[in-house]
């Protein structure tokens, strides 16, 4: 969050002193920090960093810890070794469907939603009528929370009383949107699509602005036509928005949870990771060392992720 | 939960001009205090404690989880006539549920609010609550013998008082009834055969609704008790028999037998919607508990009535009526053992309950002499339905392990509504699930 705090710190110091003399400038930079600026430093990358181990990576080693015992929360914590492991893989009805649908939920995210925003954006950088008025509305969706979002899926999509199938005139044999195991996840995803689309549109309509008019220009007299254009030209320079588009896609398929909880609390054919640690962990449940395994199992799905999109940038870097 | 961190939403831009001192400290401190209410909500159980340490004497507090509108101002004006000095902290019914075990730990109000059943046994043998015997020895009398023994936690003594309840059965409209010529069934052959009727004549017999988790409990257990008996469904709930026992599979395999006559897309329904159809006659009845009654008004409201569920196998008649009882307990850290000992003797008294049922009427007191005369028609029936019970269940979800109930039943239950007919297959998941879980 910090923006580089190593460079202020010098530029400071630097300010404050007066002009010196050749050899006392050569030791000042053998030496390069005072008293002062190192405890700047300290405080500036001491309190993120204590932040940091005390707020991410305490909890999550704790959870490691956790992982394999058993505890209620109230008696002695005991070691079972891997026993939550195998019980979740091999006696845990919700949970291979759980993992189904976070990987479902990501390649919704990934292979729809995200190119539609993509799509949307290219087209309102096209400058036509009421872009204004376009971009608001596509972009309303990303400021409602996502329990606001689950209540206007109640609205919508009720079986019942719902908005979906008075429209689709569907009221004999009316759709169970939310309450069929088989559509609800996509009911869901359509909602949260329809967000996400929003968010992205913005990242990249923003990276679009950016892009020198210029290269286009020079791909058009070069007899580029638009699509060429569009991908040999103008998406290659989008590349720091594609990174931040793709990590905010994954992040929102993994940690999807609120959406789910307003409408069902997960369950019946929307039950995702997220939600079985919290059915497990928090309420009288209380089976906090069952819990912590499947957090430990998301943990290692999203390090996973990471982990190949971090080697993916670091080879590309080193192209470049 | 372990990906909190705001994702990185702003472009590594080279910095331009620096940042001044004072607004990456403001920054900093941003940082902190966004960090700070992240942290906030894990204390929650126990943070609203009033620290008036030295005040001692008089003043009780009381941890309520009596959050709707309605019982809220009930129990504020119940407890000012107590002629104690009560502090009342109040916590969203829901988040007082789910915070209790660390609650209990932490640093909870003297007297808190709670259910009997397995669910006040439990933390009554963690040693989280205090041993209230002295007070069953003088209240003792004003109770039945089968709400004391509600209140008596695994050591046989007594850790609990009881407020008020609210019986589930079958509820229906009088008016619609009569227009039909409908009779209330007392067997399940009967419940069948009027539900027969019901669609032919274009209703959807009975309404049901899934969507929470735990409404349909009420129909495996009443199913089960009618079944199998009171016996068997306290001992499957404390996981002393099999789920893969031919009786379990009997009460899914009858429960098979209503579905077709039951609401579709149980699942996707809260209780709320469901009761709305039997309001608005759409549905012929509907098992729930007497709460139902919230959802309805005036004309209807009166209209409402509720016969018990049928009898299933003659041994066991009517016997058992499904009765959640919700009370009282004091913790185990009480700071004024003498004044929430008395605010208890209070509340045990006819007065209290009748203070509190006359503002919020979907309920029945426990004490025996409680002033029934304000009841309504449905408040008295409800009473003379628990009166002649021979055995008082809790619910599905108070009668066994929370972890089970949650984790375990819901998830079941609700893939049984889905697709009734792997009988088998579900009764194997539940027991090796619940294997491991009563292991634990």
């Amino acid at each position: 969050m910090t923006p580089t705090p190593t460079a202020p710190p010098v530029e400071a110091g630097r300010a404050a002193g007066v002009p010196r003399s050749p050899a006392r400038r050569r030791r000042r930079r053998i030496g390069r920090f005072t008293p002062r600026d190192i405890a700047v430093i300290g405080l500036l990358l001491g309190l993120p960093l204590l932040l940091d181990l005390g707020l991410i990576w305490g909890p999550a080693l704790a959870s490691i810890g956790l992982s394999f015992t058993s505890w209620d929360g109230l008696g002695e914590i005991r070691p079972v070794g891997l026993d939550n492991y195998v019980n979740i893989v091999s006696n845990y009805p919700p949970f291979w469907p759980a993992v189904w649908h976070n990987l479902l939920w990501l390649a919704f995210l990934g292979l729809v939603a995200t190119p539609f925003g993509l799509f949307l954006a290219v087209l309102l950088d096209r400058e036509m009528r009421f872009t204004r008025f376009y971009q608001t509305a596509f972009y309303l969706p990303v400021v409602l929370s996502l329990a606001v979002v689950g209540f206007l899926a109640q609205l919508i999509f009720s079986r019942d009383y719902g908005v979906a199938n008075a429209i689709l005139g569907r009221t004999d044999n009316p759709v169970d949107w939310l309450g069929d195991p088989s559509i609800n996840l996509w009911s869901v995803l359509l909602l949260v699509g329809w967000r996400h689309v929003g968010y992205v549109m913005l990242l990249y309509l923003a990276g679009l602005k950016a892009v020198d008019p210029v290269l286009k220009e020079a791909a058009a007299i070069d007899g580029a036509n638009e699509a060429q254009t569009f991908f040999r030209v103008v998406f290659p320079t989008l590349r720091p928005v594609n990174v931040i588009v793709l990590v905010i896609t994954v992040i929102e398929a993994l940690r999807a949870f609120d959406v789910v909880y307003a409408i069902n609390r997960g369950r019946n054919g929307l039950e995702l990771l997220s939600v079985l640690v919290t059915d497990n962990i928090v309420g009288e449940a209380s089976r906090i060392g069952y819990g912590s395994a499947i957090a430990v199992i998301l943990l290692l799905i999203s390090t996973g992720f990471i982990a190949v999109y971090l080697v993916q940038v670091f080879r590309r870097e080193d192209e470049a | 939960m372990a990906n909190v961190q705001p994702g990185r939403t702003v472009p590594p831009v080279p910095s331009g001009p620096t940042p001044s001192p004072l607004s990456r400290r403001r920054l900093l401190g941003g940082a902190a205090y966004a960090a700070g209410a992240l942290a906030l909500p894990v204390g929650l159980a126990g943070c609203e404690k009033p620290t008036e340490g030295g005040s001692g004497g008089g003043t009780v507090t009381f941890g309520s989880n009596y959050s709707d509108e309605v019982p809220k101002k009930a129990i504020a004006e119940v407890l000012a006539n107590s002629g104690l000095d009560v502090k009342i902290n109040t916590v969203d019914h829901n988040t007082f549920q789910e915070n209790i075990t660390r609650y209990l730990q932490a640093t909870p109000d003297d007297v808190f609010t709670w259910f009997s059943g397995f669910r006040m046994q439990y933390f009554a043998a963690q040693g989280l609550a205090t041993d209230i015997s002295d007070i069953w020895q003088t209240i003792g009398g004003d109770f039945s013998a089968a709400m004391k023994q509600a209140s008596t936690g695994t050591d046989g003594k007594q850790y609990f008082v009881p407020f008020y309840y609210y019986p589930w059965a079958l509820f229906y409209r009088k008016s619609l009834f009569q227009e039909k010529g409908y009779q209330v069934p007392t067997t399940w052959d009967d419940l069948k055969a009027l539900a027969g009727k019901m669609k032919s004549d274009g209703l959807i017999p009975i309404a049901m609704a899934d969507k929470d988790g735990w409404p349909a409990m009420g129909t495996f257990d009443y199913v089960n008790m009618r079944t199998n008996g009171y016996d068997f469904h306290v001992s499957l709930m404390a996981g002393k028999e099999s789920w893969e026992d031919s009786r379990v599979k009997q009460v899914f395999t009858l429960w098979r037998e209503l579905l077709p006559y039951c609401q579709p897309g149980a699942n996707g329904r809260t209780w709320q919607e469901a009761a709305q159809s039997l309001g608005q006659k759409q549905t012929g009845m509907y098992l729930l508990g007497m709460f139902v009654g919230q959802q309805f008004q005036g004309e209807v409201a009166a209209d409402l009535d509720f016969f018990p569920f049928p009898q299933i196998a003659e041994a066991h008649g009517q016997d058992a009526v499904e009765a959640p009882i919700d009370g009282f307990m004091i913790s185990s850290k009480v700071k004024n053992v003498d004044g929430a000992k008395e605010l208890l003797r209070y509340l045990a008294s006819a007065k209290a309950q009748n203070a509190y049922l006359k503002s919020d009427p979907n309920n029945v007191a426990t004490h025996n002499g409680a002033d029934t005369s304000g009841y309504s028609a449905l408040q008295k029936k409800a009473v003379e339905l628990v009166g002649g019970a021979k055995q008082i269940s809790q619910f599905l979800d108070r009668d066994t392990r929370p972890d089970f109930a949650s984790t375990v039943m819901i998830p079941s239950l609700q893939s049984f509504l889905n697709a009734p007919d792997d009988v088998d297959g579900l009764c194997r998941r539940i027991e090796s699930q619940k294997k491991t879980i009563f292991a634990s």
